[in-house]
């Protein structure tokens, strides 16, 4: 245990996601031990984040206005609605360039045994957006674990109607690995997904 | 440093730092089992498939100071896709592995083990609705854990029935003359389809109607949440539109 100030800011800094106490201890002298370090510039703008940043209205992507910048983007196709569980999942769809279309912010995975169900998602809002544009595909990107594939076959229940295509992220091996070393669980579904090579 | 192998069920899960997860599972020898899975949420994982709840394994681990440490994973039975295919079974089965985890310490659980897996299995091969799957574990897991429902005599006297009166608080049926003013009653169907889910007789389960199914499972879930005394939060999400 330090003295006053210091034990509060590791008491503090372990409570984040993540960070152990040992970790928290590390981060508290980084700051107190490096002269260069800007504690003012660190302290503004974790006071401003919170006042600034909001949730999309539209998908539930984080922004700094009342929509995002890919819901306000006029040249993204919105015909294709993407579902993803965290706003985190949308800057890594971003990155591979390949998609164009919308996103929809679930913020979440449906998980009873954590107490979350599909109210505590943003489903209805997903089937308003539906009723409401006229979206041709939604694709489920949901995390390839147990609780996302739950909330992709619960979606999926939801969302089948004529005019709508409802299609799953294919999932199997990982590009850069070696076969041998793959689980029999990810083998199986590389099987299952493979495909026609024209 | 020490290690140890065993079969073991996957109950839950946890996020630990960057890419590791805490793996709750239900061992054969060992009990419940609390075990560090280092990179597992990393997508070129060797073994983070194989550590998804409802998989049973034969997992090797090494003892760590507060949390064990998973050096290898092999699967044994793989459950997780077909329950996660079907939104009903996957609510039961969640339901299952929370009662599992309230029911189980690191002591020896062979029989809660073995009824795990079996109801596992069964749900994943769709073998009878899932609602039935899941009140006939949870009265066979109290069973197991001391706390037997009786249907047919008084939990009280033990003066043969039938009785009607059902009173969770006194562990069953009661006779007319245990039962407190103003007891709940049951009727035959439902005391009849209780006793063969506490039994396994499926036959008589699977022949029951929609409204006896329903006062079952009305039934199974409050002896539940009473003898486990903080409720289960999942129970209240099973979907048995379905079941």
């Amino acid at each position: 245990m330090y003295e006053g100030i210091v034990q509060d800011l590791i008491d503090e800094l372990g409570r984040l996601p993540g960070i152990g106490p040992k970790s928290a201890q590390r981060i508290a002298f980084h700051i107190l031990q490096t002269e260069s370090f800007d504690t003012t510039r660190l302290a503004e703008i974790l006071t401003v984040v919170r006042d600034k940043v909001k949730f999309c209205q539209i998908c539930g992507n984080v922004s700094e206005q009342e929509t995002c910048a890919i819901c306000r983007d006029p040249r993204r196709n919105g015909a294709v609605i993407c579902v993803v569980e965290e706003a985190k999942d949308v800057v890594a769809i971003e990155r591979t360039r390949e998609f164009r279309g919308l996103y929809h912010v679930l913020g979440g995975a449906i998980s009873p045994i954590d107490g979350i169900g599909p109210d505590d998602l943003r489903i209805a809002q997903l089937l308003q957006r539906l009723a409401s544009t006229e979206v041709t595909e939604v694709i489920i990107a949901t995390d390839p674990n147990l609780e996302g594939e739950a909330t992709a076959t619960y979606l999926t229940r939801l969302l089948i109607q004529p005019g709508l295509r409802v299609t799953r992220l294919a999932s199997g091996l990982p590009v850069g690995g070696d076969l041998e070393y793959a689980d029999e669980v990810t083998l199986g579904r590389a099987f299952e997904g493979r495909r026609v090579v024209e | 440093m020490p290690t140890y192998r065993d079969e073991a069920v996957v109950l839950r899960t946890h996020k630990l730092g960057e890419a590791d997860r805490i793996v709750t599972m239900l061992s054969r020898q060992h009990g419940k089992v609390r075990a560090v899975a280092k990179g597992v949420r990393r997508t070129g994982s060797r073994f983070g498939a194989r550590l998804e709840p409802f998989m049973v394994v034969d997992m090797q681990c090494y003892v760590g100071r507060s949390l064990d440490i998973v050096q290898q994973a092999e699967t044994l039975g793989s459950y997780g896709a077909d329950i996660a295919g079907d939104y009903a079974r996957y609510t039961a089965a969640t339901a299952m592995v929370e009662t599992a985890d309230r029911l189980t310490d690191h002591e020896a659980g062979l029989q809660h083990y073995l009824l795990l897996v079996g109801a596992l299995r069964s749900l994943s091969r769709n073998e009878h609705p899932a609602g039935l799957t899941l009140d006939s574990y949870l009265l066979r897991a109290l069973s197991i854990a001391g706390w037997a429902p009786s249907f047919v005599d008084c939990a009280v006297t033990g003066a043969p029935g039938p009785h009607s009166a059902f009173v969770v608080q006194l562990g069953g049926v009661v006779s007319d003359a245990a039962a407190p003013p103003g007891s709940p009653r049951l009727d035959a169907d439902t005391l009849g389809l209780l006793a063969a889910l506490l039994a396994g007789d499926w036959a008589t389960a699977d022949a029951a109607d929609e409204r006896t199914r329903a006062q079952a499972s009305g039934v199974t879930a409050a002896y539940t949440q009473f003898h486990l005394e903080r409720g289960l939060r999942s129970l209240e999400h099973v979907d048995r539109t379905s079941a």
